[in-house]
């Protein structure tokens, strides 16, 4: 568990993100319509956008502050970024995707061996490592970009609506993949989603995202 | 056809490989900077980036003659050290290098422009430096206009003949290339030589082109 620390306000346009929250749990929730915010609101958390005021911060870890002058760059924030649709680097394969972020801050695939080797068998990604990444389907994308994500070892991972690429039939078989990263793996999970019933399995407290504004908050039942 | 025929040829297809190897990574560069940095002066340069492209070029040439010769600081300096550029093979190189330095990081920039910055920016969250990112993310990505550029280059530089004539000259064995070797020997009333070399430019700029239009319909 690690306490993350909101407070941002992000003018783009006719739309303001405005989120204050401190949340100290495995898994925060965000729930909204689309246009709410959320993807922004993930984007601005792992550093590809620069709010106009505020903090953030994961733990005593400032990653942003206005009032300090402090703006991490993305690549030394350590926040795992699954977008909503994986974003898989398609001149690589499988395996090369997974090992990305690796390559550069170990230099060597060693130190991390015994984690690779957990992430394969937690998201079940075996025989799936010599494939190209055009050839896989929505769910397997999703479980190739959390693996890459985690296998930086970040502080936090987001996720930007894991099951919207997922056909219906298949987002049970997504979900408990899921649900074994926040158990065997202990990752504090931000978790984006537009379907409120997703949350109830997953999250511990969920905030509600309205046209940039939280408007609710929830604990888990 | 003679062996000068063909010694010619071989000379051009060495030079425009040789411009193109050189005038590369400048043009990876600049195609980078116009297509995904804002800077002060960024109109400037793409301005000067496409001058040759306008300019007649034997204006072009005339420019680099007096660049290159004994008049100007850098030719000066180049002699100072003992390197001479004018009426040598470096000329036409250079020439060659000038004339289709546009097109070629025209159409880098175009392909780094069509790769998703979306990429480069989960690279970054996955601790990328953005040197790392444009060598593994943002060029394999865009190796497309990439070559295509370097295709096109390569066979503006085959028919390069103003800058060349300037810079470099028609000097038999040493500085003549397809294009200024056709001239020459009509000149001298030798239409049959000149009418080899045509047909050399011929294969040469039609290999060139269905390459150049295979790797856009494989794109498409």
């Amino acid at each position: 568990m690690i306490a993350l620390t909101i407070d941002v306000t992000l003018r783009q346009q006719a739309f303001e993100l405005h989120v204050r929250e401190t949340s100290a749990v495995e898994v925060l929730g965000v729930f909204g319509p689309s246009g709410s915010g959320k993807t922004t609101l993930l984007e601005t958390i792992a550093g590809i956008r620069t709010p106009d005021t505020g903090e953030i911060r994961v733990g005593d870890r400032v990653l942003f502050s206005a009032a300090a002058g402090i703006n991490l760059p993305a690549r030394e924030r350590h926040i795992g970024y699954v977008p909503q649709d994986a974003l898989l680097f398609p001149n690589l394969d499988v395996a090369g995707n997974i090992d990305y972020g690796v390559r550069h801050r170990h230099h060597s695939l060693a130190g991390v061996l015994p984690l690779r080797s957990t992430l394969i068998e937690i998201l079940d990604l075996g025989l799936l490592l010599e494939r190209r990444v055009q050839k896989l389907s929505g769910g397997e994308k999703q479980r190739v970009a959390i693996a890459r994500a985690l296998m930086t070892q970040p502080a936090v991972l987001l996720l930007d609506e894991p099951l919207a690429a997922v056909d219906r039939a298949r987002r049970d078989r997504i979900l408990p993949y899921i649900l074994r990263i926040r158990r065997d793996l202990h990752v504090p999970l931000v978790y984006v989603t537009h379907d409120e019933a997703e949350l109830n399995s997953i999250a511990d407290r969920v905030i509600h995202l309205e046209a940039g504004h939280v408007v609710g908050r929830s604990a888990a039942p | 056809m003679s062996t000068e025929t063909w010694a010619i040829a071989r000379f051009t297809v060495v030079m425009a490989l040789t411009a193109i190897a050189l005038s590369l990574p400048f043009a990876i560069a600049i195609g980078w900077l116009l297509a995904r940095r804002t800077f002060p002066g960024k109109a400037l340069v793409e301005t000067v980036v496409s001058l040759p492209l306008v300019l007649p070029p034997v204006a072009t040439g005339l420019l680099l003659l007096w660049l290159f010769g004994r008049r100007s600081p850098v030719g000066q300096a180049l002699d100072a050290i003992g390197i001479e550029v004018v009426f040598t093979w470096k000329a036409v190189v250079i020439a060659m290098m000038v004339v289709s330095f546009p097109l070629v990081a025209r159409s880098v920039r175009s392909g780094i422009e069509q790769v998703d910055r979306r990429y480069e920016d989960l690279a970054a969250t996955l601790g990328a430096t953005p040197f790392r990112i444009l060598r593994t993310i943002t060029l394999p990505l865009a190796s497309r206009g990439i070559v295509a550029g370097a295709i096109l280059g390569f066979s503006r530089a085959l028919g390069e003949f103003g800058a060349t004539i300037m810079v470099a000259g028609a000097i038999p064995g040493r500085t003549q290339t397809l294009a200024v070797g056709i001239y020459t020997f009509v000149e001298t009333g030798r239409e049959e030589a000149a009418w080899g070399l045509l047909l050399l430019s011929a294969l040469l700029a039609f290999g060139a082109i269905y390459a150049s239009n295979r790797l856009v319909e494989v794109r498409a």
